[in-house]
């Protein structure tokens, strides 16, 4: 189960608030109009930037003062997931060790993450060769072979086209079905949060609310929502 | 209309570089007799390769952990320090060179303290000075450009790697390592190549059979032996080393294999534990090892400074002369050549680095050996001083000025173009306010490097016709070590002051 407690958060003149709990393995979209905080949200969860006030605890343990790599975590953001400089096969290495000193079972658990994803063969190549949609399906499959029970989406497909990004959704669907991992996804599109999310946390007005099911969220807004939505 | 002005001005200059650098080099070509090197000349070109390849690897080495640690610690005058490095590249070499004898000399601190302690004295002339120098000079330059390798690693790659949770091993391995392969050997090539041409610190430091760079030898042959055979021979030589550099750094390329971020804020962690301590040490020792000189500079030469010898002032003013003389010729010649190159033609950027594949005594060389049959060597010194540092200042005020005048032509061409303005409304109300800044900051360079030059006024200058920078070699010569470091100390401050105003002159003229 996925905690904020008392979360406050602080950047200038800007203040977030966030107060609830989430069922483990829940998927929950975050919406709301730019510059509310969304992706400020989920970079305090995964430990990129110190909340001013308030905890984060994921089964009861604290991480708030936990570096993100020793968090039980893994972001995608929206864009840079992959390295250039090093392959496909390699970025996804560094899932498993940080160093990559790999033995030849995890080298066929690299070839099985880039099966699962659709892309067996791709592992000698640089993220420069693969498309956008491809390079996606690298830095999820890396997040496969992370296997961390928190999954956190900062738009990670919004370059994407809307064929492609459902695409992409079904396959994080399909992924944190069979892990069970508890999915956070920012987005800014309502059809993603239905497409893929059912439950739905308003990010607005300083607060993020308590996540609420999605479809009836959508279909009597709030006053912010309804003026996001339009 | 505008168009066809710069066009034709620049291929003049071009052909002025062409001539100014081709004539000296037909004089050598002529006097030429065989290319048998004698031993004496065989050993100038080993010490020279060895001293420029032990100076930039020293260099090099030292460089990686002051550029880490300044690119991963924040700390009060981090800025201030930073800036401070680019000190050394408008520093007078004889007045670094009287900073360091003061330090490492046989009489000087370091000494001392082995003195106390019962060791011996460890000698400064010879190879190990000459390093010394070079490295006094370079490694900051080195530093400068690691830590610039270190900036460019989009903050996106820091982020990823605390996301996977990266040691700072893990971090060195992926991420630090591979820019350092792509940044360091063309940093060392860069420091080998000015080494390699280096004259006043072998010409203090060095000397002797065993301590001789070419560029020496070439001074010794035409002004003490008079040889104009052997000057000529080792003047091809080393324009023959220097043009090979100049091709082999024209074709490393530093490969960018790092992507773009999106230039969001953060840099590498500033991991904690025993690095913290070495990176403080690392930053100190290298802010030490470089205000020691200077600092010594200034103590011998302050009690003397306000009863200098009035041959001290008239060097002064000459070599006055000869800075804004030589910063009006390249900074012209500069612009001209970079708003000509920002139409995207190739032959203005060849034209204006070329004078990078000679050097000051080469060019001087075969000047000399073109001028001496007619007109007296001495009464050309300060003319010729002053075209030879206009041309071999070329090349770094267009590389100031380069990416800035294409970005200009990029951004404005058609706006100028669409109002018709004429090639002086575009220079006066165009060109001068956008580029004001890296003008300034480029005249500057030029004006210091020039007054501070230790090059080819050695070889043409009487008595009566010393630059400042000369004045203080000759005092030292004649161990009037306190009157040369009073005019060390004077030739600084001018050399800072002049880098400052036009400095100054290009932030406040600067449109914003």
């Amino acid at each position: 189960m996925l905690q904020l407690e008392n979360l406050t958060i602080t950047q200038g003149s800007f203040a977030l608030t966030a107060n609830w709990q989430a069922p483990k393995g829940a998927r929950i979209a975050l919406i709301g109009p730019s510059g509310a905080g969304k992706s400020t949200l989920l970079s305090v969860i995964g430990g990129f930037f110190p909340a001013a006030q308030g905890r984060i605890l994921w089964d009861g343990a604290d991480l708030t003062s936990l570096p993100p790599g020793a968090r039980p975590i893994t972001t995608l953001f929206q864009d840079q997931n992959l390295f250039p400089h090093l392959t496909i096969a390699q970025n996804l290495g560094l899932g498993i060790s940080p160093s990559l000193r790999l033995t030849s079972a995890d080298h066929a658990r690299i070839e099985t993450a880039l099966a699962q994803t659709g892309l067996s063969g791709f592992g000698p190549r640089k993220p420069a060769q693969l498309s956008g949609g491809q390079q996606s399906r690298a830095a999820l499959a890396r997040a496969l072979l992370r296997d961390k029970p928190l999954l956190l989406l900062d738009e990670p497909f919004a370059a994407l086209g809307p064929a492609l990004k459902a695409e992409m959704l079904g396959l994080v669907s399909d992924l944190a079905d069979s892990s069970g991992a508890t999915v956070l996804m920012v987005t800014h599109d309502p059809q993603d949060a239905r497409r893929f999310a059912p439950l739905t946390c308003l990010v607005a007005g300083g607060v993020a609310h308590a996540p609420q099911p999605t479809e009836s969220l959508l279909q009597n807004p709030p006053p912010e929502l309804a003026a996001y939505l339009g | 209309m505008a168009d066809r002005a710069l066009t034709l001005s620049a291929a003049g200059l071009a052909a002025a570089i062409f001539l100014l650098l081709l004539a000296p080099l037909g004089a050598l070509g002529l006097s030429f007799q065989g290319f048998t090197l004698s031993a004496a000349e065989l050993s100038a070109l080993r010490f020279t390769l060895l001293q420029a390849g032990l100076s930039a690897l020293i260099s090099v080495v030292l460089a990686v952990p002051v550029a880490r640690a300044l690119a991963r610690r924040r700390f009060f005058g981090r800025g201030v320090l930073i800036s401070t490095l680019g000190a050394p590249f408008i520093l007078p070499v004889i007045v670094a060179v009287l900073g360091l004898l003061a330090v490492f000399g046989r009489a000087g601190w370091v000494n001392g303290v082995l003195a106390q302690f019962g060791l011996p004295v460890i000698p400064i002339y010879g190879l190990q000075g000459v390093v010394l120098a070079h490295v006094f000079f370079n490694m900051p330059l080195a530093v400068r450009m690691v830590l610039h390798g270190w900036e460019a690693i989009p903050a996106e790659r820091f982020r990823l790697a605390a996301g996977l949770g990266f040691t700072p091993a893990d971090i060195s391995r992926h991420i630090e390592r591979p820019m350092l392969r792509a940044v360091l050997p063309g940093t060392a090539l860069v420091i080998f190549v000015i080494c390699l041409t280096s004259f006043a610190v072998a010409l203090t430091l060095g000397g002797g059979p065993r301590a001789t760079t070419v560029e020496l030898a070439i001074y010794q042959a035409l002004r003490f032996e008079f040889d104009l055979p052997s000057a000529a021979r080792l003047a091809l030589l080393q324009f023959a080393l220097c043009a090979l550099a100049y091709a082999l750094a024209t074709r490393i390329s530093l490969p960018a294999s790092f992507g773009a971020g999106q230039g969001r804020a953060g840099g590498p962690p500033a991991p904690k534990g025993w690095r913290g301590p070495f990176d403080a040490a690392a930053i100190t020792l290298a802010a030490v090892f470089i205000a020691l000189p200077l600092l010594a500079v200034a103590l011998a030469g302050l009690p003397g400074l306000f009863s200098l010898p009035s041959l001290v002032w008239s060097a002064a003013a000459r070599s006055l002369c000869v800075a804004l003389a030589s910063t009006a010729i390249s900074m012209v010649a500069a612009l001209v050549l970079a708003l000509a190159a920002a139409r995207g033609r190739g032959w203005p950027a060849l034209a204006a680095t070329l004078p990078l594949a000679a050097s000051s005594l080469v060019l001087g060389t075969g000047l000399f050996i073109l001028l001496q049959p007619y007109i007296r060597p001495a009464s050309l010194a300060l003319p010729v001083t002053v075209a030879i540092n206009a041309a071999l200042s070329l090349p770094f005020a267009f590389r100031i000025l380069a990416p800035e005048a294409r970005s200009l032509y990029a951004d404005y061409h058609r706006l100028s173009a669409s109002l018709g303005l004429t090639a002086w409304g575009r220079a006066r109300w165009v060109v001068l306010p956008r580029l004001a800044r890296p003008l300034g900051f480029a005249a500057g360079l030029v004006a210091a490097l020039s007054m501070g030059d230790l090059g080819v006024i050695a070889l043409f200058a009487g008595e009566a016709e010393a630059t400042l920078p000369l004045l203080v070699q000759r005092l030292m010569g004649a161990y009037r070590i306190e009157a040369a470091a009073s005019a060390a100390l004077l030739l600084v401050m001018l050399s800072f002051a002049l880098f400052w105003a036009f400095d100054q002159w290009g932030r406040r003229y600067a449109a914003t």
